[in-house]
Parts: C-alpha cells; structure tokens; sequence
C-alpha cells in the first residue's frame, strides 16, 4: 500500500515537473541568452536539492513501475511482490548512493 | 494502518456502449511506454546530469552539440511523446479516482488533455526544427 502511495505522488511530482521542463527547452528557440538564463536557474545549491529530489522520485517510480508490471505479467510475480519491493528499495539506494555526490558537487560548486 | 475508499464507481464508466476496450490498451500503454521509458530516462539523466560537469555544462551550446546528432533529437523526441502520454493518462486515472463530480471531473481531463497536446506540439517543434547556428555561429559544428 505505501508502494501504492509512493507511486503515486511520484508520478504526479514527475508529470508537473515535465510540463516545466518542456516549456524551458521551448525557449531553445529564442536564443542562446534566453536559454542560458533560464536554464542558469537550474544551477544554484536550492535548486541542486530540488533535482536530487526529482531524480529521487524518478528513480523510485521507475523502478518500483517495473515491479508492477512484473506483478501483472510474471507468473510468480504476486508471489514474490514484497520481495521484490525490498529490491526496488535496495536498488534505489545503490543508484542514489551514486547518484548523489555527483550531482550535489556540481550542484554546490561554483561556474561553468 | 490508514483506510482508504473502497473502489468506487467512475462518473463516465469506461465501457459505453460499442467503443471498444480503450481502458484494456490505455493499461498496456502504461506497461509498454514504462519500459521503454526507463531506458530513456536514465540515459537523459545520466548524460545530462552524471557525466562530465553535470548540470553546471547544461546550456545553449550543450543542447546544441547534443542535437547536432539526430540520435538524441529521435531520443529526446521519444521520450516527449511516451512521457507526456504516460503521464497525462496517469493523471486522468487519479481524476477518476478523486473528482467526484462529473462537471470537476470533465473539465480536469480537458485541462489534463490540453495541456499534453500544447506540450506535445511546441516540444515536437523544438526538437525538430531547432537550429543553434543562426543565432550562435561560433558553435564549433556551425563553420
Ligand atoms: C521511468 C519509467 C517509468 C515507469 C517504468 C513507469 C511505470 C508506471 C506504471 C507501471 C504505472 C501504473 C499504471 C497502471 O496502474 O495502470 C505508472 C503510473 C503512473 N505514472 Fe509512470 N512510469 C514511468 C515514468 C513516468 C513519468 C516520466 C511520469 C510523468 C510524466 C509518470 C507518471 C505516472 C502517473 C501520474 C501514474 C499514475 C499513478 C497512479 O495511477 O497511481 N510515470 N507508471
């Protein structure tokens, strides 16, 4: 049921942000000074949290998203459903784990 | 333990009279553009964000050196349509979880629909018709 819930509120989280991230590239097409100065607000330390945030989201409604569908079609799905959560759970914390040092450096130094 | 509903009865039922199944292939889509879409979003993320300078290298001329390659501009493409669909048919399964009244419930999926398909039209332009050169020629693959 919390997977349920997760699911959920991440997919909806994720669907928002898209509607934004489509509109900043959109404005591709004004030029490079438009473009840089939007996508320039991606770049500061509170912003760097919001993305370490997102890609946490995604991460875990993707993963937990293919449990799902192994739910659905894997014979032994069902069976192994709680399983398999703690899988995605491990999973998401291996990639995390990586994830995040990476992106919280870029995030938190300064220039291009 | 929190309790939720007990499932209940959508304003406009899926099934009317002859349309076909629409519910059953809505379902298989949300399976199919799943898949195919963690292939894609991971390697945005990882490309965009892991590699290289991450975020900080994200600009004008990023994208452009990207796009310079149509197999980015097909990725990227890809990932607009099955992202955009899969998750406003996501978003219509929670209207019809939560939105009780029909008139809230209708306007919410036009609101839902039409906000999919401006995404999809202006973001199918930009990947497609976008040309960095006109307005940054010093780009290295613009000489
Ligand atoms: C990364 C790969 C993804 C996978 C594997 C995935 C998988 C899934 C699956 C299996 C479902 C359940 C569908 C059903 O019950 O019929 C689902 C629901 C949903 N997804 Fe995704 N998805 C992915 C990406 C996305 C993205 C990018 C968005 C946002 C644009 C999104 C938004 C949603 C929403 C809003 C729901 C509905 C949640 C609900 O009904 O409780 N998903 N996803």
């Amino acid at each position: 049921m919390w997977s349920w819930v997760l699911h959920r509120i991440t997919g909806v989280a994720i669907f928002f942000f898209l509607l934004v991230h489509i509109l900043d590239s959109v404005v591709l097409n004004f030029g490079p000074d438009a473009y840089d100065r939007v996508i320039g607000t991606y770049k500061n330390p509170v912003l760097g949290l919001g993305e370490a945030a997102l890609v946490a989201a995604i991460v875990f409604h993707a993963l937990n998203g293919i449990r799902i569908i192994l739910i659905d079609l894997w014979s032994k799905g069902t069976r192994y459903q709680r399983a398999m959560f703690w899988i995605v759970v491990i999973l998401w914390a291996v990639l995390m784990a990586g994830f995040l040092p990476v992106h919280l450096h870029n995030a938190f130094t300064e220039g291009q | 333990m929190a309790t939720i509903d007990a499932p209940r009865t959508v304003p406009s039922p899926a099934r009317r009279r002859g349309r076909g199944n629409w519910e059953k292939w809505g379902w298989i889509y949300m399976r199919v553009s799943g898949v195919l879409l963690v292939i894609l979003i991971f390697g945005h993320l990882f490309v965009n964000l892991v590699a290289g300078d991450g975020i900080k290298a994200v600009d004008f001329a990023f994208v452009a050196g990207k796009w310079a390659s149509p197999f980015w501009r097909v990725w990227d493409g890809l990932m607009l349509w099955l992202a955009l669909i899969h998750g406003g048919n996501g978003m219509r399964t929670l209207v019809n979880d939560y939105a009780y009244r029909p008139t809230v419930n209708r306007a919410l999926k036009w609101a839902i629909f039409l906000a999919v398909a401006i995404l999809i039209v202006l973001g199918t332009y930009t990947v497609t018709a976008f040309d960095p050169c006109p307005s940054d020629p010093s780009l290295s693959f613009c000489q």
